[in-house]
């Protein structure tokens, strides 16, 4: 997926962006509203992560504007602020949804999922590895005529295999990706959720592998 | 011993200048070591506390010296290994001394709000007030806050001309910190400033003669000053009420701290300690001016904080600044 | 070898953030300094504002000095704490040095500024010494030395310190919006365990200090959470990016622990906030009609992407409107807490049952989790009180307590109780 970030601490917006990457989303930064205003009148995005406090003025108004524009791309506010002042506020301007900072990634992810589901449904890139496409937003897996709709962890948990298809993935790392840090998570959970998965492989070509001691694969054919 | 002699001669001649202490006296414990302690509060109002110490610390004897708040910093500017411990109503030169590395750290002591940098330590809590004779306001209604003072004045110009009395802020320490914190909470201060300048206030150097004047008859209203003060002296409590105004009361803390060049640092520490653990106030004395940190405090206090904040108006420039307004307001 | 590395790397990141603010905060002092120079006839007039100074005020209680110069005259301040020749420059320039017995840390700023017949050089600079900045580094460092199971520390440390010398600054600026009108906001002395003491320590001093001047509650409780959230937000982003890339154990299980530790503080953070804006709001109630349902409505559809992660599913019992006179931002604040909780303590796959009841009026909201522990339900509502059964589920035990005081606020109660089947309830009477 493609995002606009609108952030004016550099910090956070390096690692933000990083982790986004890693997770094979395409990302541009912008550190103004103005910034973030070239961006959005050259490029498409699927959807904007918006900082409030930015050096040249109020996310706020930024939000107004945005709206007035009759741009839909989906807005999620990014916010350090308690959420009791901001709420209102925000949603009324139209910010599909907001977060406040310091922020799960997993839960970022969640929320970006949900907004997009509310506007449009689907997603723009379906994943697709051999007879299999999975649809990240509705949470759909498609193997030839057939749909499956998956949970919420057993979707997170395929979306990393099929970006991916030939790496082992240890059990520790997947607990690490798909979990965020509840602490209710372990090792046998994976099992049972890799157990699931490959059930809903069945009719497909894929297949998810064991390695003894190093972890899972994604296989094709 | 003749080097304690030494010493104190060698203070005499260099008071002699500018910075004059107005007071000297011994408390003699049984024997031992001789504390110096410089400090704002006249002897007779502390003569109580410093019987105490010494009641507790029987190897201690005490050097009072007593000086005004703005010649403590003379003084020690002067002569920095001529005392012990200085006490002070004058926070920010206290917390000025303590930022420019003259104080120790007492890292005995207990750590709580009412402190900067472990070495200047607040003890008493004591808000400004407005102190009236009560026979010049005989029929007429208590102004109880600083708005209802202005218009009291303004209503009968000629009753309180000459009559009104506040401190010299260039000669007082303490006279200047609740000026410049009166300035910064709130503009009422100059209206009110500008109401007594053209009623032709009187200035004072200290809290004692303003409430003489009051007790006397001489003035009817006196602004900022301490109501521990008043409260001393039976014989004019009678005649004066003290008000404590209800929009805000600057209130400040009576602070004590070690100089970092005092050999004798743990009788020193023993004495802040003693200071601070209100111990003093605990004596069932009635009568007894200064109300300790601890004591039942008044909601609604306007306290001033231990903070860098009070570097500020003790800048030279802001000083003068702040003077020149002063001045414009009082003086005309 | 892998701990020192470890060690250095944490100390190295911990040193620059903690320099940065302290920088941050002298630039602040330095601007609002230079901002305050007028020339006036020729000759340079600085009205020192009180923040310029107020807000250098730390933790350790740093001295801060200061000097103004004209050219290469000095016209206010400390003597010898910078030496010109002195260049107009766009940015202020830091540097660490000796001054007398103290290392400070120096901010300078040269600007030239428009005067006739010719400009004048103005040179401020503004130090502070590094005993704050030393006691977080030292804190920081022993824990990173003690490894994976202090990571707690290290959080809280960076919360203590975050907050402790970014709020003296903000007090001062709600002290300049209400600077009259003193209200009753009293410390936090109830008994707290000693991870969460220094974050009480800061949140009380930051009390203290508005107590006598604060009117604009909200607006300061939102600006404080900001500046303490947004560096938690970059180290914890920081550290899930490292987390995918790092292959050894140790330094994942290290790096999972901070990340826990960021939650756990900043969870506190947030209750503590709402907290005192419960506190706060509860003095002073806003009484209006408030849709119970309505508000829990919207939290359901506010929280069904965190339930989703866990594959929960919230649901909603109502029949129709129930309206009752009290503040809808308390009310909402105490729900969101107890749902929090109940999506805390479920296992994955279950439901969390939100039910409006009219008769009598009341939330209740239960889980399928493991219920409270039988008795320790009366205490469980004191503050920072967990339950023995929580195990190492992120939170600072203030939730109960939240929804207790709101409950009361608006005349009520909160009740706990054991469902027949399993899972804890929390009733919440209004």
């Amino acid at each position: 997926m493609k995002y606009l970030l609108i952030e004016d601490n550099a910090e956070l917006a390096g690692a933000l962006c990083n982790r986004m990457r890693l997770d094979g989303h395409v990302i541009d930064h912008a550190g103004t509203l103005s910034e973030g205003s070239d961006f959005l009148s050259v490029g498409e995005y699927d959807l904007i992560l918006l900082d409030i406090m930015l050096p040249d003025g109020d996310g706020r108004g930024f939000l107004e504007r945005h709206r007035a524009r009759e741009d839909d791309t989906p807005v999620i506010v990014l916010t350090a602020r308690s959420e009791v002042s901001d709420r209102v506020g925000m949603l009324d301007l139209g910010a599909d949804d907001y977060l406040t900072k310091p922020f799960d990634h997993a839960e970022l992810q969640a929320r970006c999922r949900a907004v997009l589901r509310r506007r449009t449904g689907s997603a723009q890139t379906v994943i697709r590895r051999g007879d299999a496409a999975l649809d990240p937003v509705a949470s759909v897996l498609t193997i030839g005529e057939a749909e499956v709709t998956l949970r919420n962890r057993e979707l997170r948990l395929l979306e990393l295999f099929m970006n991916a298809p030939g790496q082992i993935f240890s059990k520790d790392k997947l607990v690490d990706r798909l979990f965020s840090y509840d602490g209710t998570v372990t090792d046998n959970a994976i099992e049972v959720y890799v157990g699931r998965l490959r059930k809903h492989l069945e009719p497909s070509c894929l297949t998810i592998s064991t390695h003894r001691g190093l972890g899972y694969r994604l296989d094709e054919g | 011993m003749r080097n304690i002699v030494f010493v104190i001669a060698w203070l005499w001649a260099s008071v002699l200048g500018a910075a004059e202490l107005e007071d000297r006296q011994m408390f003699h414990g049984e024997d031992g070591v001789t504390l110096r302690v410089l400090s704002s509060t006249d002897t007779d109002i502390f003569a109580p506390i410093l019987e105490g110490f010494i009641a507790r610390n029987p190897s201690v004897s005490l050097d009072y010296a007593v000086a005004g708040s703005a010649d403590i910093v003379t003084l020690i500017a002067e002569c920095g290994d001529c005392f012990d411990v200085v006490i002070s109503s004058a926070m920010d030169l206290q917390l000025k001394l303590a930022n420019d590395g003259l104080a120790r750290r007492l890292d005995g002591l207990a750590q709580g709000g009412s402190q900067w940098r472990q070495s200047v330590f607040g003890f008493t809590l004591e808000p400004a007030t407005v102190v009236l004779n009560r026979a010049a306001f005989e029929g007429r209604a208590l102004p109880t806050t600083r708005q209802a003072l202005i218009e009291a004045l303004r209503a009968d110009p000629e009753h309180f001309r000459g009559r009104l009395g506040t401190y010299d802020v260039r000669l007082s320490g303490l006279g200047y910190l609740f000026a410049t914190q009166d300035a910064r909470a709130s503009e009422t201060f100059w209206r009110l400033m500008e109401v007594f300048g053209n009623l032709d206030a009187r200035l004072y150097c200290c809290s004692g003669d303003m409430i003489d004047d009051l007790a006397s008859g001489e003035l009817f209203v006196a602004y900022n000053v301490l109501g521990s003060y008043a409260s001393t002296r039976p014989e004019t409590l009678d005649k004066v009420t003290i008000i404590t105004p209800q929009d805000f009361a600057t209130t400040m803390m009576r602070t004590a701290l070690v100089l970092e060049s005092t050999a004798i640092g743990d009788e020193a520490e023993a004495l802040v300690a003693y200071l601070t653990s209100g111990a003093w106030a605990a004596q069932d004395r009635p009568g007894f001016p200064l109300p300790s940190i601890g004591q039942a405090e008044v909601p609604g206090l306007n306290v001033v904080s231990l903070d860098p904040g009070l570097l500020v108006y003790l800048d030279r420039l802001k000083r003068a600044l702040f003077l020149e307004a002063w001045s414009s307001a009082l003086l005309r | 070898m892998l701990a020192v590395l470890f060690y250095l790397v944490v100390r190295t990141y911990a040193q620059q953030i903690a320099q940065q603010s302290q920088d941050r905060i002298l630039e602040a002092s330095l601007t609002s300094l230079m901002d305050a120079a007028v020339v006036r006839e020729g000759a340079v007039e600085v009205d020192v504002p009180y923040a310029a100074f107020a807000m250098l005020d730390t933790a350790a209680d740093d001295r801060v000095f200061y000097a103004v110069h004209q050219g290469e005259a000095l016209l206010t301040g400390y003597d010898g704490l910078v030496d010109g020749p002195f260049e107009p420059a766009a940015r202020p320039a830091f540097q660490t040095q000796a001054f007398g017995e103290a290392e400070v840390r120096v901010a300078s700023l040269t600007q030239s500024l428009p005067a006739s017949p010719a400009p004048v050089l103005l040179t401020v600079s503004v130090a502070q010494t590094r005993d704050s900045l030393a006691g977080t580094l030292l804190a920081i460092s022993v824990n990173a030395a003690l490894f994976g199971g202090a990571f707690f520390l290290l959080a809280a440390g960076m919360a203590l310190w975050t907050s402790r010398s970014t709020v003296r600054p903000l007090s001062q600026m709600a002290e300049a919006v209400a600077r009259r009108g003193p209200r009753d906001l009293r410390p936090v002395v109830r008994p707290v365990p000693t991870e969460l003491s220094p974050l009480v320590t800061s949140l009380n001093s930051l009390m203290t200090r508005l107590s006598a001047s604060l009117t604009q509650s909200e607006t300061f409780i939102a600006e404080a959470a900001h500046r303490v959230r947004t560096p938690l937000a970059t180290v914890r982003t920081h550290a899930e990016a490292t987390l995918m890339r790092v292959d050894k154990d140790e330094n994942r299980a290290a790096l999972r622990s901070m990340i826990r530790a960021i939650d756990e503080s900043s969870r506190a953070a947030g209750q503590l906030l709402d907290h005192a804006m419960v506190t706060f709001r509860g003095d002073q109630m806003e009484q209006r009609p408030v849709d119970l349902v309505a508000v829990c409505r919207e939290l359901v559809d506010r929280l069904t992407p965190v339930a989703e992660m866990k594959d929960l599913v919230l649901v909603l019992v109502a029949k129709g409107p129930v309206e009752v006179q009290g503040d809808p931002i308390l009310i909402q604040n105490a729900v969101r807490n107890l749902i929090d909780n109940a999506l805390k303590y479920s296992p994955p796959d279950g439901a969390v049952r939100i039910e409006v009841g009219a008769d009598p009026v009341a939330i209740v909201v239960c889980d399928e989790g493991a219920g409270f522990p039988v008795g320790q339900m009366a205490e469980l509502s004191q503050r920072f009180q967990r339950g023995v059964n929580a195990g190492d589920t992120v939170g600072s035990g203030l939730g109960l307590t939240i929804a207790q005081d709101v409950a009361e606020a608006h005349g009520g109660r909160l009740e706990l109780s054991n469902a027949d089947g399993g899972g804890a309830c929390a009733t919440l009477y209004l």
